[in-house]
């Protein structure tokens, strides 16, 4: 497969790709930015990602599988537009963390690693996100949100839903 | 954004460009940098890693190994490329302070790898940052290329015939990673279970070439303490432990925050002034010095305890990643070794069996003594299995779950007891159940 004319990847991705793999002494080296990145432009690392990343890097793609289903960042299937990552551990949950995930349970009507119907948002419970001074903390999608209380949620929620009116969803 | 806090017994140094826009490669100059880079250069390898020597300056990623000592471990001759490595990992529960350094200070991170490329005779350097820091990353990326742009990066480092490049690197998700060797692994595109050691890096490292690895904040110190002088930097902390630490405090304190403060500083200070005491005015129950690796302090043993690697380890602790979690009297020490525990329990990479096991195994019997349906030995067998898992895996996450575990269930046994025989959790808000998923 010619990368450049059949990559399932954006011309700009493609060409990221081409460059990242010449940085290191040994091209594997770029496997694990390349699924993050991958997973960043289609939504979640799908069969045909894979199949190109192993295609460019000289892997199988059960090698690429392989490495791909270690790191708890990467799905195999699409989340919301906006993901929402609230930190429960130890320094948020003293500051309450356990309160704002309910908050965005009860407003988005899904549970952990659930999707709402619309496809606009998902939710996620997930481990220290290095943000324990200034907890609970939640990332959507790679935004930090910090000092948060359940008050905050809504606010939140409307932000990035009108965001994702103005770009007509996904 | 985070928010930048502040304390008279402060003493800034690694933080002190912090919030002066240094991010700009022109006002990092202005405010001194790369002055240390090229004072080096010009001093060579030797002075180098006997100034690192004389600072005392410590690992800051935990384990507190002497930085000159490491950077000296590696061979002068070598007939494989030589390589530096940050760990920018940073995913200790209770640790961000290497969020603030990349978000105000990069170009320190970036000099400091220069200088221990200097050191090692290396001509390549990897900063890997946690997936998560996506933002922190781009301000990375744009550092490094600023650097590249002025002639400070590249095959000409400050115009000389030493070539120096850095290439910056995320990670995906995953605790384990900030292993030395699962880190390696990582960057060579595998999966990040650790490597059997020895070999260590400094022989055997990056690709099979001598490596030094080092934390993303003992990186950025080692400028400053190029350009105030070893002596001097030494002189701000206690014996064998020099100069200053990034203290992130968290939990139940009035003012959390990322505080520097000289190595050796009081802990029980640190809470009440620096931290501004327990918030709601509710009383100290315990503190996680370290990070949420390392046993829990009582508040009668923090009286007199100076933070320094060696006080703390004193005290049945570790100094660990300087991660200081507060935790006041309203909160039920088994939800939180429970919540602890899970941590290990999801990050265990599952390479090792005590561990992928011994953390499994440590979660669902705190889960069930957290639903009231524990028996007295139970509580044994909870420290049965910790000590089991104890110096009995490649990498020390086995250790990191069984560590605190043991603490809990050594100070807070009572509480432990209280759980007995379907009782329902005395601090639990009615109708709360904890669920861990």
């Amino acid at each position: 497969m010619s990368a450049e004319t059949m990559s399932v990847f954006s011309p700009r991705l493609a060409a990221r790709f081409d460059a990242l793999v010449e940085k290191y002494p040994v091209k594997r080296s770029a496997l694990v930015p390349m699924l993050l990145y991958a997973q960043d432009e289609i939504g979640y690392v799908s069969d045909a990602a894979i199949a190109e990343i192993a295609d460019r890097l000289g892997l199988t793609a059960l090698e690429v599988r392989n490495v791909a289903s270690y790191y708890s960042m990467l799905r195999f299937k699409p989340a919301g537009k906006f993901n929402i990552q609230v930190c429960t551990n130890i320094s948020c949950m003293l500051r309450g963390a356990y309160d704002v995930l309910e908050r965005f349970e009860r407003e988005l009507g899904v549970g952990n690693k659930g999707v709402t119907k619309d496809g606009v948002f998902s939710l996620e419970e997930v481990e220290c996100i290095g943000a324990c001074s200034w907890a609970p903390a939640i990332q959507v999608n790679y935004d930090f949100h910090d000092e948060l209380t359940p008050d905050h949620v809504p606010g939140i929620l409307s932000g990035y839903r009108g965001q994702a009116n103005a770009k007509g969803g996904r | 954004m985070p928010r930048l806090v502040s304390h008279p017994d402060e003493v800034k140094i690694v933080t002190r460009r912090f919030g002066a826009g240094a991010t700009n490669i022109d006002r990092y100059m202005e405010l001194g940098g790369y002055e240390a880079a090229k004072k080096c250069m010009a001093q060579g390898p030797e002075w180098i890693i006997n100034e690192m020597k004389a600072s005392n300056l410590r690992g800051r990623g935990g384990a507190g190994f002497p930085t000159g000592l490491k950077w000296s471990f590696v061979p002068k001759q070598s007939t494989k490329p030589k390589y530096v490595l940050v760990n920018g990992d940073e995913s200790e529960p209770g640790t961000c302070k290497d969020h603030l350094i990349f978000l105000h200070d990069p170009h320190a991170v970036i000099e400091g790898t220069i200088i221990a490329g200097l050191a090692i005779g290396a001509k390549m350097g990897f900063i890997y940052l946690r997936g998560e820091y996506r933002y922190l990353l781009e301000i990375m990326e744009k550092a490094v290329a600023d650097a590249y742009a002025k002639g400070f990066l590249g095959k000409n480092v400050f115009g000389s015939e030493y070539e120096f490049q850095v290439v910056t690197q995320t990670g995906a998700g995953a605790y384990e990673v900030g292993e030395e060797s699962a880190l390696m692994e990582s960057l060579e595109g595998k999966r990040g279970v650790p490597r059997i050691k020895p070999p260590f890096p400094a022989v055997v490292g990056l690709y099979g070439g001598p490596t030094v690895i080092n934390n993303a904040e003992t990186i950025a110190t080692v400028p400053h303490v190029i350009a105030m002088g070893a002596a001097a930097y030494a002189g701000v902390g206690t014996e064998r432990n020099g100069g200053t630490r990034l203290f992130c405090l968290s939990g139940h304190v009035q003012r959390p925050g990322v505080y520097e403060l000289p190595m050796g500083y009081n802990l029980k200070k640190m809470i009440y002034e620096v931290g501004g005491g327990i918030r709601g005015g509710r009383k100290l129950k315990a503190v996680v010095p370290g990070g949420s690796s390392t046993p829990v302090l009582l508040p009668e043993e923090i009286e007199n305890l100076g933070m320094d690697f060696d006080q703390v380890g004193k005290a049945g602790s570790m100094l660990g990643s300087g991660g200081v979690v507060v935790i006041d009297d309203q909160t039920c020490m088994v939800e939180f070794a429970l919540r602890t525990i899970s941590f290990y329990q999801h990050e265990s990479c599952g390479w090792c069996i005590p561990c992928r096991e011994g953390t499994d195994w440590l979660k669902k019997s705190l889960t069930r003594f957290h639903a009231g349906f524990g028996q007295e030995k139970d509580i044994d067998n909870i420290r049965y299995l910790a000590e089991n898992m104890m110096g009995r895996t490649f990498c020390p996450l086995g250790d990191a779950a069984a560590m605190p575990t043991l603490g809990f269930v050594k100070k807070f046994r009572k509480e432990f007891e209280d759980h007995l025989n379907g009782k329902p959790c005395p601090f639990a808000k009615e109708g709360a159940v904890l669920t861990v998923v």
